[in-house]
């Protein structure tokens, strides 16, 4: 019986400062097995360990295709993700993964894809834009909603930049609170489908991000005729195991570790937005 | 080990009571360590069994919603007139608090993972009720038979030899026939008593069972003796008093989610969590960092956690579950509805465990029947 809760060594080859308090880290594995091994999908997660502290589950953002590192961008909220941030490059951390289901990239060939993202959210569903940009042709129109509380907010700028400037791709930014010189909306994303090109019977939609953010979201999809079940959501929940053993994360009939993240809209409507699950 | 016995087809033996230490010993002589039900501290709990005599004799039991007494008859012979005691069987397979994993770390900060599966010791518990064996058929689904089998709970598993008594003493807290699993048992045991007063009729649930009675040369029951068993039987199942209201209340619980009672029932509620610790089903733990002083090391461990604490909900900052109303819920809704989802079961046994041990008396019947009514 393979042993899910034990975790391998990988070196930090190289840690990216994103912005105040957000940091990615680029990962190999020590033992060259081990590494050639590492399979993932977007959206899927890995434990990270930081020795002597705990482990926490951190999503992928970097390609699948890419076989000489894994990333992790990570905010510094608690004691794990806070002593991570300390780390250097040429030091060490313990992985196991990837856990869970991922992003339903295959399912989205030939259709457009809309995603819908909102504070840190966009960590996880980065890397669903980068697969489909580096795979241009296998998919229809981009479209990319990203909501931030503030104006400065908005990790990797430059990356919303350079993504409105590719063909058939469409960004639109909004924050709570603008700033000086903020190019884009202010107040709330979900107040801009209707300045969005969106053809609701030929997209898939994909959404992170605050469960309020995502509820409404899905509410302005649905008035545009958007089928339920193309709407995916990427769940977040206390979670220690990984492996569906800790419960922790149990939601309805789900352990989020293992039959998600990623989310069908139908497969957790019953309790989604219900307060307290 | 256990198989799924066809009661029927094993023929049943008379073990006379001053013949028990013969069972322990034969257990003894196979290589297992006996854990047995021993009075201690005013209730009855599974020990170390070095002889029949340790049992206790002569003792009956009073449960009620938060109350639990034991009362010492002189001249009662049996070892098994009680039901069930706070604990479960559940710690012999799903510890309470054990390592995972070890990890070295070199003066480079090059790290080295080492796992630390538990030796599969043999134990045989003696005295092992149908509500826990059904238990014990729902923790192995979940450890053992989904995505991901977990090895420590498989080495301590692996191990276990069940030697199980037909319940014949239910507490006024038992609902075991309501729930369809009590109070006689039916599978996953190696040997099977029913306690009479003048000793025990007794069948092997496995081969091993049957080795071991094999070794003890007994006479076969008599039809007296197989009647007087199957009247207790009936007995035991007949004064039960307390039932939940349908056998799948999921539909009903999550129809229900906003019902008053939910915050009736928090305002009575500690958030103790005792409930969830003598359960026998309750599976949620925690895991937790334990480093060396001296920084050259440090050990993982999981520890059982309930889903009544405030960290059980949290996630970088937000508590999900912040007020007893949201965990009793969680609590209810997970054991009785979404277990049907994940399991194919209720997450309940009717063991009446979270009704005695609620410090505030709560009996989980009465709060489904509040919430759901009469569902079936």
């Amino acid at each position: 019986m393979s042993n899910p809760y034990l975790l391998h060594e990988a070196e930090i080859v190289e840690r990216i400062d994103e912005a105040a308090g957000i940091f990615t880290l680029r990962l190999r594995f020590t033992d060259s097995t081990t590494h050639g091994a590492y399979k993932f999908q977007p959206g899927q997660f890995n434990m990270v360990y930081l020795y002597g502290v705990g482990e926490v589950a951190i999503s992928i953002v970097s390609d699948p295709r890419d076989e000489h590192l894994y990333d992790h961008t990570i905010r510094a909220v608690g004691r794990v993700t806070r002593g991570l941030m300390q780390l250097q490059a040429g030091q060490y951390v313990g992985i196991r993964g990837p856990f869970g289901r991922g992003w339903p990239l295959e399912e989205a060939q030939g259709r457009d894809v809309l995603i819908v993202t909102g504070g840190l959210g966009c960590a996880p569903t980065v890397s669903v834009i980068n697969y489909v940009l580096n795979r241009r042709e296998r998919y229809g129109r981009l479209i990319i909603m990203q909501g931030v509380k503030h104006a400065n907010d908005l990790l990797w700028r430059d990356r919303y930049e350079q993504w409105a400037q590719q063909a058939d791709t469409e960004v639109v930014i909004a924050a709570d609170q603008g700033a000086a010189l903020w190019p884009w909306h202010v107040g709330l994303v979900t107040e801009l489908f209707d300045s969005i090109h969106l053809n609701t019977a030929r997209t898939m939609a994909m959404m992170c991000g605050p469960e309020g953010m995502m509820r409404a979201a899905v509410k302005q999809l649905a008035q545009r005729g958007m089928d339920e079940a193309e709407i995916y959501l990427s769940m977040e929940r206390n979670m220690q195991c990984a492996v569906g053993h800790c419960g922790h994360c149990q939601y309805g009939g789900s352990f989020i570790c293992e039959d998600g993240p990623v989310f069908a809209y139908p497969e957790v409507k019953e309790l989604f937005g219900v307060k307290g699950f | 080990m256990s198989e799924y016995p066809d009661k029927k087809a094993s023929p049943s033996y008379f073990l006379p009571r001053e013949r028990l230490q013969a069972l322990v010993d034969g257990l003894r002589s196979a290589g297992y360590r006996c854990i047995g039900p021993q009075t201690k501290e005013g209730a009855i709990v599974y020990d170390t069994l070095q002889s029949a005599d340790e049992l206790p004799h002569g003792v009956h039991d009073e449960q009620g919603p938060g109350s639990y007494r034991l009362m010492q008859h002189t001249a009662g012979r049996r070892c098994f007139a009680w039901a069930n005691g706070p604990q479960a069987l559940k710690a012999l397979s799903f510890a309470p608090r054990e390592s995972l994993w070890r990890v070295e770390r070199d003066g480079n900060g090059r790290l080295c993972f080492r796992e630390t599966l538990p030796t599969a010791a043999a134990i045989a518990v003696i005295g092992v009720r149908a509500c826990d064996l059904a238990a014990l058929r729902i923790q192995d689904r979940i450890f053992l038979q989904e995505r991901y089998p977990d090895p420590y709970y498989s080495a301590r598993r692996k191990g276990l030899f069940i030697v199980a008594v037909n319940c014949s003493h239910p507490a006024a807290t038992c609902f075991c026939v309501s729930t369809g699993d009590g109070p006689s048992a039916t599978h996953d045991y190696d040997i099977l008593l029913d306690e009479l007063d003048e000793g025990f009729v007794v069948a092997a649930g496995s081969p091993g069972g049957a080795t071991i009675l094999n070794g003890l040369a007994l006479t076969s029951a008599s039809d007296e003796q197989r009647r007087a068993v199957k009247e207790q039987n009936r007995h035991a199942a007949q004064v039960q008093t307390r039932s939940l209201p349908g056998r799948n209340l999921r539909d009903a619980l999550f129809a229900n989610l906003e019902h008053p009672r939910w915050q009736d029932v928090a305002e009575r509620c500690l958030s103790c969590g005792n409930c969830t610790m003598v359960c026998p089903t309750c599976f949620c733990h925690a895991e937790h960092e334990q480093p060396q002083l001296d920084g050259s090391g440090s050990e993982h461990l999981r520890e059982w956690d309930s889903c009544f604490t405030q960290g059980h909900s949290y996630i970088h900052g937000v508590t999900i579950r912040p007020d007893t109303r949201s965990r009793y819920r969680q609590w209810l809704t997970h054991k009785l509805g979404s277990w049907h989802d994940q399991f194919d079961s209720s997450g309940c046994v009717g063991c009446g465990r979270c009704i005695t041990w609620c410090p505030v008396g709560i009996d989980i019947t009465e709060e489904a029947r509040a919430i759901c009514g009469e569902a079936e």
